[in-house]
């Protein structure tokens, strides 16, 4: 064990998948000599060499599609996208070709072995373009992973499981946790199950559910709470796609009541996508409706970025508006 | 900042513009269409059985094409792709390959693919999507694939393919295989943002891939001056800072020695090779496509006067490698071959009901497993409205 960030705990994932495996590379803009604007990939290059940690041009498609090839012959690419925001000119090569690879050529071809990490998220006063959370267009995508750790911890286990995983995952690092989120971490190699949700903390009055930085937030939101006597459970979903169904049924089952949080605007969210299977697998047990709590339905903004948000404290109203209902 | 960009090249103390038509490319033509060399050619690395086995893809991919747009016409097939008139790009990009070469193609090489030994059941199976089609019935005809001969699957998306050839080609270095990726696009696809990301990352990241332009003219029906400007598509390359060759698209000499070349400059110097093929679709673009409304007849006609297939029998006929007899009775048996395909392939059944969920991911998740039991619930209930699974599992 040693106390890492969530950097440090991404750093030595990528590490120890590229020790184990000649045929993993690591690239990206920046991604090579540099280690990453945000350093994620920080003296791969010394140990692995040019050839498999490297820069790339800025050209997003390109990266995608290089990885894409590189996965269908065999090779286990890693490829850095700058920013979540930035993702969108990959958008083809992710949704029409990676997600379809297997699916359209009967198996005779797959690109399994693709990684997609993106840095993402906001509350780091980064604006509409250095801020977004888009899951929510991945996770409609069949064919697709999609994975979002909410501490280093979860970081490796979960980034080692994606690596390693048979299917193209994309995996979401909320960056304002890079340098703020620090726990005790494993050096040595260890997995998280994809598709799997954590419960975090048991209660019986009300289910709360978030993913990646919203961890933090909800955790909070549930302190204020149990001093009003309402008992919270607290599940990191973990895996948006496929996500697990079967572990927040149980729950809502069991405290009647759900509420979803996100950092994405609220109309079309994954949040959504939760709330109406749940109102279908649940409907009998419910007491209230499903709430969620959202980003605006705007683009991300800068100076009212806090208003914006869904906070501790919109969350907490949100709870006992539920409660109360 | 290396690059020598910055401080090399003339200097000028007056504006001077570099005009972007003052590249000049050529083009290289070996056999002419009386079947003739021209005089100082360099004549790629071919036998007489390497030539036959090319005379003889050719013969089947007209054939096909024929019969396949007929069938279509008399309704028993959705669609189809015929790529008359400029066969030799595909057959003869394929010839000057080694089998372990991956091809990457966009839709309208189906000649190399004849070339590998797809069989005529192959086409057949996945044209009418039936359960022997190695792709499981999930894509709309001509959209072949074979591990076996490393030829990917063919996707709808235009251009997607090129980035994926340049990744691919890189894994291929990093093994260091005695092996490349050839890639096919049109000129229309090289205005897909793909093109570029493909040609400048292979460029910097030193793959050895081919990519092959086979320039045909038509996008659809907009013509290639509505499509770019400048010197064609090899033009492009030279920009890249790619080795480039322009050759003339329906001369099977010329384009097979332009790929056995590209190979060797490709693994010899871990660099990528742009090939552009200068050719003509002589055919529609599919056969939800009419070319006379956006074409004249005078102008096909100085293309028909082209055709690679007749240019390298005449070529086949003075070496003494043919005749005419052979050449008449090979069309002949492949006409009844690929008729009695046709009504093989489109009476096998449609794939299993299970094959919707699978491959989506390696294994089905929990969510698609209980959506197919919804819909075999479904179809119980409902059976004749759907007879090509009803009873079938």
């Amino acid at each position: 064990m040693a106390k890492m960030n969530m950097l440090q705990a991404i750093n030595s994932a990528l590490d120890i998948a590229m020790s184990e495996d000649e045929s993993t590379l690591c690239f990206g803009e920046d991604v090579g000599h540099f280690g990453g604007v945000f350093r994620a990939t920080s003296g791969l290059q010394d140990k692995y060499g040019k050839l498999r940690c490297f820069n790339t041009p800025l050209v997003e498609q390109g990266i995608i599609g290089f990885a894409n090839g590189l996965a269908a012959q065999g090779s286990r690419p890693i490829a850095e996208i700058q920013f979540a925001d930035y993702i969108f000119p990959a958008f083809d090569q992710i949704v029409n070709e990676a997600a379809k690879f297997r699916y359209r050529s009967g198996n005779e071809f797959n690109v399994g072995r693709l990684t997609i990490r993106a840095p993402y998220g906001g509350g780091i006063a980064g604006g509409l373009y250095h801020s977004q959370s888009p899951e929510a267009y991945f996770a409609h995508t069949p064919g697709l992973k999609v994975v979002i750790p909410r501490n280093p911890y979860q970081a490796k286990g979960l980034l080692l499981a994606s690596i390693r995983d048979d299917n193209p995952v994309i995996f979401f690092e909320p960056k304002r946790l890079y340098r703020a989120s620090t726990g005790e971490v494993p050096i040595e190699d260890y997995q998280l199950p994809l598709g799997k949700a954590e419960i975090m903390q048991t209660g019986s009055d009300i289910t709360l559910l978030a993913w990646g930085a919203q961890m933090e937030v909800l955790q909070n939101a549930a302190d204020l709470a149990v001093n009003d006597g309402v008992s919270c459970e607290v599940i990191d979903l973990r895996s948006i796609l496929p996500w697990d169904i079967e572990t927040i049924v149980n729950s809502v089952v069991k405290t009647g009541r759900l509420l979803v949080t996100q950092e994405a605007p609220l109309t079309a969210g994954f949040a959504s996508e939760i709330a109406a299977t749940i109102q279908q697998e649940c409907f009998l047990h419910l007491e209230s409706p499903v709430a969620r709590v959202c980003g605006l339905d705007t683009p991300y903004p800068l100076a009212l970025e806090k208003e914006y948000v869904s906070d501790h404290l919109k969350i907490y109203e949100a709870i006992k508006r539920s409660i109360n209902y | 900042m290396s690059s020598d960009v910055y401080n090399d090249g003339p200097v000028v103390h007056k504006p001077t513009f570099i005009d972007g038509s003052s590249v000049e490319i050529p083009q290289l033509k070996i056999l002419k269409q009386d079947g003739s060399i021209y005089e100082g050619s360099d004549m790629p690395d071919i036998d007489e059985a390497l030539a036959i086995k090319v005379y003889k893809t050719f013969a089947f991919h007209r054939v096909l094409d024929e019969r396949m747009v007929a069938s279509q016409r008399q309704g028993r097939l959705s669609f189809y792709m015929a790529a008359l008139g400029e066969e030799a790009a595909s057959v003869g990009g394929a010839a000057g390959l080694q089998p372990q070469d991956m091809i990457m193609s966009q839709y309208r090489e189906q000649g190399a693919l004849m070339f590998r030994g797809f069989s005529l059941e192959n086409f057949m199976d996945q044209m009418f999507s039936n359960k022997k089609d190695l792709g499981k019935g999930r894509q709309m005809p001509i959209h072949y694939g074979s591990k076996e001969l490393n030829y990917i699957t063919v996707s709808s998306p235009l251009g997607t393919q090129i980035p994926q050839a340049t990744g691919y080609a890189y894994g291929q270095k990093l093994r260091g295989l005695d092996a490349v990726t050839l890639c096919y696009f049109g000129e229309g696809a090289a205005s897909e943002g793909d093109f570029h990301a493909g040609l400048n990352m292979a460029a910097v990241q030193e793959a050895p891939v081919i990519f092959f332009c086979r320039n045909n003219g038509y996008a659809i029906s907009t013509p290639s001056d509505e499509q770019f400007k400048g010197n064609g598509i090899a033009s492009r390359g030279v920009g890249y800072g790619i080795k480039t060759l322009r050759v003339d698209g329906n001369d099977i000499l010329a384009v097979i020695k332009a790929t056995q070349i590209a190979r060797k400059v490709a693994l010899k110097e871990n660099a990528p090779v742009l090939i552009e093929a200068m050719s003509y679709r002589l055919g529609a673009h599919s056969t939800s496509d009419d070319p006379s409304g956006y074409r004249t007849r005078e102008e096909e006609a100085k293309w028909q006067a082209n055709d690679p297939i007749l240019r390298m029998k005449n070529w086949l006929l003075a070496q003494n490698w043919w005749d005419e007899e052979q050449d008449k009775m090979l069309f002949e048996k492949l006409r009844e071959k690929v008729l009695a395909a046709v009504k093989v392939s489109e009476k096998i059944n449609k794939p299993h009901i299970d094959t919707l969920i699978t491959d989506v991911y390696d294994v089905p998740s929990a969510q698609l497993k209980s959506q197919l039991e919804q819909v075999k619930a479904h179809i119980n209930k409902y059976p004749e409205a759907y007879p090509f699974t009803a009873g079938k599992f």
